[in-house]
């Protein structure tokens, strides 16, 4: 057949078309279970940040999580549901029209099988794109012990430094309850929380991120909707005194 | 572009040329000023640069011997759909690598990886050499420019980490820079830094090489 023809042109676009194709689902399903196994490493490594337990060693992460991390699923009424934590999609969830068909991942960790700390997905939109991270609560409930945003997109050097340990540090300490036991969050304040807040409301607030106003108004916002989400249940395992 | 059409050696002289021309005077980034999107999107550390510039590499070679060999069969009037086709193949198959071995880098260089299938120097050097050159040839010119580009992004991520995030590789200065007074330049993390160094790059290289816009 001619080289020219239009026969021969489509039988090459068509074998060249087959051979591509074949090779890269080859290629995607050798791959899979490799793939699959660093994103599911991924989020335990950034459960483990959040409670900042992170071991050293990335290959120990895998078993300390094991050993020492459970993860439970509650409804929008704070009662616990038999469903496997990992067929609930957080962000999924929270498009869901109807509350109470939500579902709420919360990853407890256990010391000497005492729950010390629980870890729940906190999502939310910034400026350019929609923020991931953790938020991790001491065993008050009210504490936070930590928070790490593991996916964004984010100015670098601007709305990015979420990611900076700075950033994330400034909250560890703050509580989420006011005197009285009501949620109020942690805000992120526009310049330093010292100069707008003083005595016990500081607690409550975080310095910002200089030229990151709207991503840091998207993580106020979101600490708040999600832990909203969350008080149902929190507020049935927070101890008494904890007030 | 009719280089090397015999049975020379590995490296004559004629083909160490094809690989040795866009390291410098003839280098896709600082000479025929292509491929400065990912340049200037990637570099903001060196280690996703260098894997960016692996996986250039990777993908050119790799689509121009492809080409190359395909070369007397493609019709000539779907050549250009023929050589995305092989480009984005590739490009999928090395994120897919990448996403399997080195998923930390991966998520940081995210969609532009993707994008090398945009990447003119990749279809750049499909017309301009595999379309008329032997396989071997090809393979050097890939490689070359490959390189080319991947020195470019080392230099400029290799700059962008140290000044902007005052660390190599992860890898952070000593404290004692901070108290005798050094700050990290904030610039150096954003675009703009990397096309300031770019801009410098381009100066420097076209100078050595005695480069006049024609």
């Amino acid at each position: 057949m001619a080289r020219h023809s239009n026969g021969y042109t489509v039988l090459f676009i068509s074998a060249i078309a087959v051979i591509c194709s074949l090779l890269l689902s080859t290629a995607a399903t050798a791959l899979r279970e490799r793939q699959q196994f660093n994103i599911a490493l991924d989020i335990k490594k950034n459960i483990l940040k959040s409670f900042d337990v992170l071991p050293k060693d990335t290959n120990e992460v895998e078993s300390f999580y094991r050993d020492n991390v459970v993860g439970i699923v509650v409804n929008a009424r704070g009662k616990r549901v038999d469903v496997d934590i990992g067929a609930v999609d957080p962000e999924a969830e929270g498009k869901k029209a109807n509350v109470d068909e939500q579902l709420y991942p919360v990853y407890v960790l256990r010391e000497n099988d005492v729950d010390v700390a629980y870890s729940i997905p906190i999502i939310g939109k910034g400026l350019w794109s929609t923020l991931y991270g953790y938020l991790s609560l001491e065993s008050d409930l009210n504490t936070v012990r930590g928070i790490t945003f593991y996916k964004h997109g984010e100015t670098p050097g601007l709305g990015a430094e979420i990611e900076a340990a700075w950033f994330q540090e400034n909250f560890k300490g703050k509580k989420i309850l006011d005197a009285a036991g009501n949620l109020v969050s942690v805000s992120v304040v526009k310049g330093q929380a010292t100069d707008k807040h003083t005595g016990s409301a500081l607690s409550h607030y975080v310095d910002g991120i200089s030229g990151a106003t709207i991503t840091s108004r998207g993580v106020t916002e979101m600490l708040k909707r999600d832990l909203t989400k969350y008080e149902a249940y929190f507020a049935t395992i927070r101890p008494k005194s904890g007030k | 572009m009719a280089a090397s059409e015999g049975g020379e050696p590995l490296l004559s002289a004629k083909s160490k040329k094809v690989f040795t021309d866009p390291f410098s005077e003839n280098n896709p980034i600082t000479i025929q000023v292509l491929g400065i999107c990912s340049a200037l999107a990637v570099t903001a550390q060196l280690k996703p640069s260098l894997v960016m510039g692996l996986a250039v590499m990777a993908v050119v070679a790799g689509s121009n011997v492809v080409i190359s060999t395909l070369r007397t069969l493609i019709p000539n009037k779907v050549r250009i759909i023929v050589e995305m086709v092989v480009v984005a193949s590739l490009v999928i198959l090395v994120d897919q690598v990448l996403k399997a071995y080195a998923f930390d880098v991966s998520k940081q260089l995210s969609v532009f990886v993707g994008l090398i299938i945009t990447n003119c120097i990749v279809l750049g050097r499909l017309e301009a050499f595999a379309m008329g050159n032997k396989p071997l040839p090809s393979l050097l010119d890939g490689l070359g420019n490959g390189l080319g580009y991947a020195w470019v992004l080392a230099i400029v991520g290799g700059c962008r980490e140290l000044l902007g995030s005052g660390s190599i590789l992860g890898f952070s200065l000593p404290e004692n820079v901070y108290t005798i007074g050094y700050v990290n330049n904030g610039l150096m993390v954003l675009a703009p830094g990397a096309f300031v160094l770019l801009g410098l790059l381009i100066w420097v290289q076209r100078t050595l090489s005695k480069y006049v816009e024609d």
